[in-house]
Order: C-alpha cells, then structure tokens, then sequence
C-alpha cells in the first residue's frame, strides 16, 4: 500500500509541473524525473524542494540536492520517507 | 482595460512614471492589487488579469501597479528596497483612490496601511528568497560549480546578487530575509483551499484557471459591496 510520503510526493509533483490528472499515479519507482519531463528545469527543483520542505515538513540541505536525488520517482520518494522518519 | 502612468517617488527625491494596468471607469469601488514579487508575479498575472475583469464586469474599478524595478519599470531593480516599493504601493493606493486592497504572496508585506481587503496566499520574503537562491545553486551545479545559500546570501549582501534573472542589491536582499506579511485589522486572508486547485505560483510554468478567477473575484466582489 503506497504511503502518505507517497501520495504527497505525486500530489507535489503534479502542482508544481503542471500534470495532467491521473499523470503522476502512473509513475513508478524507476519513472525518470530530471531530465525525462521537460518542466523540471532548475527553477522547477527549487519550487519542487521549497514545496516538499513546506508539505513534509523536512528541511533539505543545498548539499544533499544532486543528480541522484532527482533521477527517478523512487530515488526521490526514499530521500523523502528518510526525512520523514528523521524528523 | 487600460494602460496609465501613476507618480511613483524616487529615492533621491520626485517621481518616476510606472506603468498600472487599470479597469478604471471612475466608479466607487476601487481596488488596488499588490502583485507578487519576482517569477512569481508573471505566473500569477493572467489570474490577476481575469480577476481584473470579473470584477469589471461586477461594477468594480482596479488597478495593478508595477513595482519600481520590475515588470514594464524603467528603474533600476538593484536600487529598489522594500521602503521603495512600499511608497510606491502607497503612491499607487492615494492616485487611483482606492477604497480596498488585494496583495499577492509576497506582495502581502508592501500593503499601504489602513486599507481593508485582502492577502490572497501570503508568503513571506524568506521563502521566496530560499527559492531563488536554491534554483541557483541547482542551475550551478549543473555546470559543475558548486555554491550554497550561505556563502551566496553573505556575498549578496555585500554586492548585490543575480538570482533567477533578477539583479536584486544588498538592501533589498537584507529586506527579504525578515519580510513577513502584516496582517491588519481589516484584512482578511484568503488561503489556496478557497480558491480550489493548486497555486498557479507553483507552476512551473505559467498557466491559468478559470475556475479560480471565478472563485476569487466572488470572494472580492462579495467582501467589496456595500451592506444593503
């Protein structure tokens, strides 16, 4: 059963890019992210991250922000679940 | 829809001409909207816009000022403060006589005192600014440049500092960090759930939605009219 910093993670996503309805519940975990959908540009990952801080109430570090992080669905969604179990 | 000049006073003394976007067939109620600050103003103007137009179409005048340095402005952005901006917003306010006030996300902190209306999504300059410096920091790094919020914030308020196409000066980046909006006696928030749907400032991308024109022209038109 997908969790809630699941269900928030693809409900942030389809805010901040713009998504057609129903676009993020088909995403898996090896979904690519940067550089697989045209609206993540740099601008588009700080509002993503500002949003995520704000809705999951984790504070993310400049340096933990990398090519990694954002290479796919999944890898976001552990970064996420990890803060979260931190906070 | 028009396009007038309102007196905006300079610094050093006098006015500059900036631009206001205006519905203005000199009726009783007239609002003034604060835009919101930076990207955030372009993706929320097509919303501002047709709200413009719904309360048009309601009987109500209003007017959306530029902020000195920005939008259409002739100013130089890397002069402007938040005191700048505030005097303009205030100038804005007495030369269309308005009677009520809508501010946007950050523009919430530059509201002329003593107006009632609205802070639709206030933010606070704090987080507008962590935003611009982290879509930096990402931006760099993706040319192997490796900074962070510190160090550029600390130089910033040194030099001055371009974030996001803006050429914001120290003065004005030392004022964001302790923006906060002021709610007043006779403003009221609006928060995102009223209007339905995400925030358009959120977007990537600038988009528009009807549905929430609709809902927050109805909720200004309601507040504006007077008790029968």
């Amino acid at each position: 059963m997908a969790s809630n910093t699941d269900l928030l993670l693809r409900r942030i996503l389809t805010d901040v890019l713009g998504l057609k309805p129903g676009q993020a519940d088909r995403f898996t975990a090896d979904t690519g992210l940067f550089g697989h959908l045209p609206e993540l540009d740099s601008m588009a990952v700080a509002g993503l991250l500002t949003e995520m801080e704000d809705r999951l109430d984790i504070v993310i570090e400049d340096d933990e922000v990398d090519g990694e992080l954002l290479e796919s669905f999944g890898s976001l969604l552990t970064f996420a679940e990890g803060k979260r179990a931190q906070a | 829809m028009s396009q007038q000049s309102y007196p905006s006073p300079l610094p050093g003394g006098g006015t500059a001409g900036e631009l206001a976007l205006t519905f203005d067939r000199a009726r009783p109620l007239r609002l003034l909207i604060v835009p919101a600050l930076f990207d955030e103003a372009n993706r929320l103007r097509r919303l501002t816009v047709e709200v413009m137009r719904r309360l048009d179409a309601a009987g109500i005048d209003s007017a959306l000022p530029d902020l000195p340095g920005c939008n259409e402005s002739l100013q130089p952005l890397d002069a402007q403060t938040v005191a700048t901006w505030r005097a303009a917003m205030a100038a804005a306010a007495a030369w269309f006589g308005a009677t009520h006030v809508l501010a946007l996300r950050g523009g919430a902190a530059l509201v002329p005192p003593g107006l009632p209306g609205w802070h639709y999504a206030p933010a606070k300059g704090s987080a507008i600014l962590r935003q611009m410096l982290r879509a930096r920091i990402v931006a760099a790094r993706e040319a192997g440049v490796n900074e962070s919020q510190d160090e550029l914030l600390a130089l910033g308020l040194v030099e001055g500092l371009e974030l996001s196409g803006h050429r914001l000066g120290p003065g004005l980046l030392a004022d964001l960090r302790d923006l906060a909006p002021e709610p007043g006696d006779r403003i009221t928030t609006i928060d995102q759930d009223m209007l339905g749907g995400a925030g358009l400032w959120l977007r990537a991308e600038p988009d528009e939605s009807r549905e929430q024109a609709d809902a927050l022209a109805a909720i200004l038109a309601i507040g504006m009219k007077p008790a029968a």
